[in-house]
């Protein structure tokens, strides 16, 4: 617990969220179906913070960002909740012309697919500097000027020759790297990073995560990073939220959920790290798919496909339990009258993990 | 090298992609040989850029070769051949696209794109029979029968990505060159998948090349692993023989920087940063050269002696 204290951030307030989300409910419309994408989210943000959000694919992280900003598909609804952000309750936001002061501007987002976010008939150039000055006046020459500050940030060699290049002529990681660039262009108080990094190579995603960390130190940005790559989350997040069918099952600081995970599902994820697999052996493996988001999920959402689940998972859904003060599970193994369960043993060899050769 | 080891069921010969124009042509692989033998998951690792994606877009017919050949079960592939051996390629070679996105037909039901490669080399096949391919295609990778009848746009990042390698699949092919297949994935789906894969390669005899940057999930699944830098290999050994003696500075970089699933050891990393002006090849040029059994490097002399004696030293 000690320790867990002293690792937390010192630049964070965690007396006063920046974002508070409550009790958010998000459903589509798919041909006179009606998905449930977030089932109930409740989750604060805190000022200079960066939290990671993990879950499975499908499992909301996207959705639950995109409410942020007012860029759910049309075919989305916020059916429930608030979002409450700079005075306002972003829920409320009917109009293109309220969301510009938000988006793009205070609250900016790096996408996850790197080719939908960037437009195939503009140069790279252009399209950063776009970004920057629809936010902002400046003379065409100051304009450039920062476009080529931002492609060198971002790890972009030859800017001058690459500003008047077409996306199509970058590799898939570059066009992230560009991305990333335009997401930065107005230095916003909120980044959200969907999968900023799948696409780099390791040495590129180290400097990137470095380069962000920098900003944030710089500007006091609170990011979002919505990740599968525990390695990065490892490597980033001051808290992690874990996220299954639709809702937040676990969020902690990121030792909490590291070293001490308390849902059965994040001990799952854990448990199916390759770096804790054995060469040439199944690695372990989540049975069974998500629950189908069409239909009402009955008790605990993670309940049929963990072999350990208790009766009561099937019929009512969880609480979250208190843990320690920053740590929280949706859980009722949490509950006093449940049965003592142990964590799968192999995820504390997580601390046994080498990079190899003699560079540990 | 010979012209193509027998034992390999790829040989890649001096392959040279280039791009641009006769007047400004940029090279995007340089004189490249590897072989991948029969019922192997070869990685190829290296950063954005590299070159990777061109190498399997060789090999696969989209890229055209501007110099080197490759040879598929002892035959040439690369250049023209013929009609039926472009056939046979395209049955027994199948690549798993990177950009999930740009790759999949938005105007499609998911049961089109899953069963579209396969319809063009099974036409005997009946509609239920294919129904029923597409239907263990979609299992197999984690995703709902009832999916078919959806529209891509209407799934995840990671769901996306499980369509394209259920289109792969569903061809049965011998060799598949898996470009990032798993990055979008989450880790419990990347678990699934990777046995899914180990499985078909089992069951099926399957060899893979298996592009990624992800060097935590390539030790796990990788025999052998080549690293590529500005489209040069510079380091190809045993996996295990990489990571134990990692010797090019670049793959030394790459190691430094993995990013490990463990607060404490992230925050006490250490990252090393490749300088490639570190190499003096004014006058010592640097040679493809095995340093140990199974363990191939590019160096020049003064480079290798260092080598050596490192290797020495563990
Ligand atoms: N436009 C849409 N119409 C219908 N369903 C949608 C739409 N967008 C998302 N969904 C559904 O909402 C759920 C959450 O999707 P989301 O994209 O947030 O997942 P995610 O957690 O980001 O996954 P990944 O890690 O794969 O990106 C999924 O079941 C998805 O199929
Ligand atoms: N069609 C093309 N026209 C011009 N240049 C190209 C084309 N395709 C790739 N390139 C260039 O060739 C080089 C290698 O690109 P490639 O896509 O093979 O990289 P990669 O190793 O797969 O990178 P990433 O990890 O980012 O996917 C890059 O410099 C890229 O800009
Ligand atoms: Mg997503
Ligand atoms: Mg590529």
């Amino acid at each position: 617990m000690e320790e867990i204290l002293k690792n937390q951030n010192p630049a964070v307030d965690y007396s006063h969220p920046i974002l508070t989300v409550q009790d958010l409910v998000v459903k589509f419309n798919l041909r006179s179906q009606v998905l449930t994408a977030l089932r109930g989210i409740n989750m604060e943000l805190y000022k200079g913070e960066s939290l990671a959000i993990v879950g499975e694919s499908g499992s909301g992280k996207s959705v639950f960002c995109k409410t942020f900003m007012g860029l759910l598909d049309n075919n989305g609804w916020i059916d429930k909740g608030a979002i409450h952000y700079g005075g306002y309750d972003l829920t409320s936001f009917k109009k293109e012309k309220e969301w510009i002061k938000i988006r793009g501007k205070r609250i900016a987002m790096v996408f996850q697919d790197p080719m939908t976010s960037l437009n195939p008939l503009k140069t790279i150039g252009k399209q950063i500097q776009e970004a920057f000055t629809l936010h902002n006046k400046v003379s065409k020459e100051d304009a450039k000027k920062r476009t080529l500050e931002l492609l060198a940030d971002v790890g972009i060699e030859d800017a001058e020759r690459r500003y008047k290049q077409y996306p199509h002529e970058f590799s898939g990681g570059m066009r992230q790297r560009v991305v990333i660039a335009i997401a930065m262009a107005c230095v916003p108080e909120i980044l959200i990073c969907d999968e900023p990094t799948t696409a780099l190579d390791v040495t590129i995603q180290a400097q990137i995560l470095d380069l962000l960390k920098k900003l944030q130190e710089k500007y006091g940005l609170t990011v979002i990073y919505i990740t599968h790559d525990l390695g990065v989350v490892a490597n980033v997040a001051d808290r992690i939220a874990v996220m299954y069918a639709g809702d937040i099952v676990e969020i902690g600081t990121c030792d909490e959920v590291f070293y001490d995970p308390k849902h059965p599902y994040t001990w799952a994820l854990l448990s199916s790290l390759p770096q804790l697999g054995v060469k040439g052996e199944d690695l372990y493996s989540i049975q069974g798919t998500p629950p189908n988001l069409f239909q009402h999920i009955q008790g605990d959402a993670f309940s049929a496909r963990n072999p350990q689940a208790l009766k009561v998972d099937f019929v009512a859904r969880p609480p979250y339990f208190e843990v320690t003060p920053t740590h929280k599970a949706r859980t009722w193994l949490l509950d006093p009258r449940a049965p003592k369960i142990e964590p799968p043993p192999q995820i504390k060899n997580i601390t046994n993990i080498s990079r190899g050769g003699d560079l540990d | 090298m010979a012209e193509y080891a027998s034992d390999a069921l790829v040989s890649v010969r001096n392959m040279e992609v280039t791009f641009g124009t006769k007047r400004k042509p940029f090279v995007a692989v340089h004189k490249v040989s590897f072989d991948i033998y029969k019922g192997e998951t070869f990685g190829l690792v290296g950063e954005s850029g590299s070159g990777k994606t061109t190498i399997g877009r060789a090999i696969i017919r989209i890229n055209p070769l501007s110099d080197g050949e490759v040879y598929f079960n002892g035959e040439r592939i690369s250049g023209k051949i013929s009609k039926e051996l472009d056939r046979d390629v395209t049955k027994n070679i199948q690549m798993i696209f990177q950009d999930p996105m740009a790759s999949l037909n938005e105007r499609a039901k998911v049961d089109y794109i899953v069963s579209e490669g396969l319809m063009n080399v099974r036409k005997d096949l009946s509609k239920e029979e294919r129904e029923k391919k597409v239907e263990a295609a979609l299992l197999d990778v984690g995703l709902l029968p009832e999916f078919a009848s959806r529209f891509p746009h209407e799934f995840s990042g990671g769901q996306r990505q499980r369509i394209g390698i259920a289109r792969s699949l569903i061809m049965e092919p011998k060799f598949i060159i898996a470009d990032e297949p798993i990055s979008a994935l989450d880790v419990s789906i990347r678990a699934q998948v990777l046995n899914l894969m180990s499985k078909l390669q089992k069951e099926h005899g399957l060899t893979y090349l298996f592009i990624a940057h992800d060097l935590s999930v390539m030790r796990f699944i990788c025999d052998r692993i080549a690293v590529i830098h500005k489209g040069v290999i510079v380091e190809l050994a045993e996996t295990e023989m990489l990571f134990a003696h990692p010797l090019h500075p670049y793959t030394r970089a790459l190691l430094s920087a993995i990013p490990l699933p463990d607060p404490k050891s992230e925050r006490h990393k250490k990252l090393l940063v490749y300088d490639p002006s570190c190499h003096d090849y004014s006058v010592d040029k640097p040679v493809w050269t095995e340093i140990e059994p199974g363990h191939f490097i590019m160096g020049n002399q003064k480079e290798l002696d260092g080598y050596r004696a490192r290797l020495a030293k563990n």
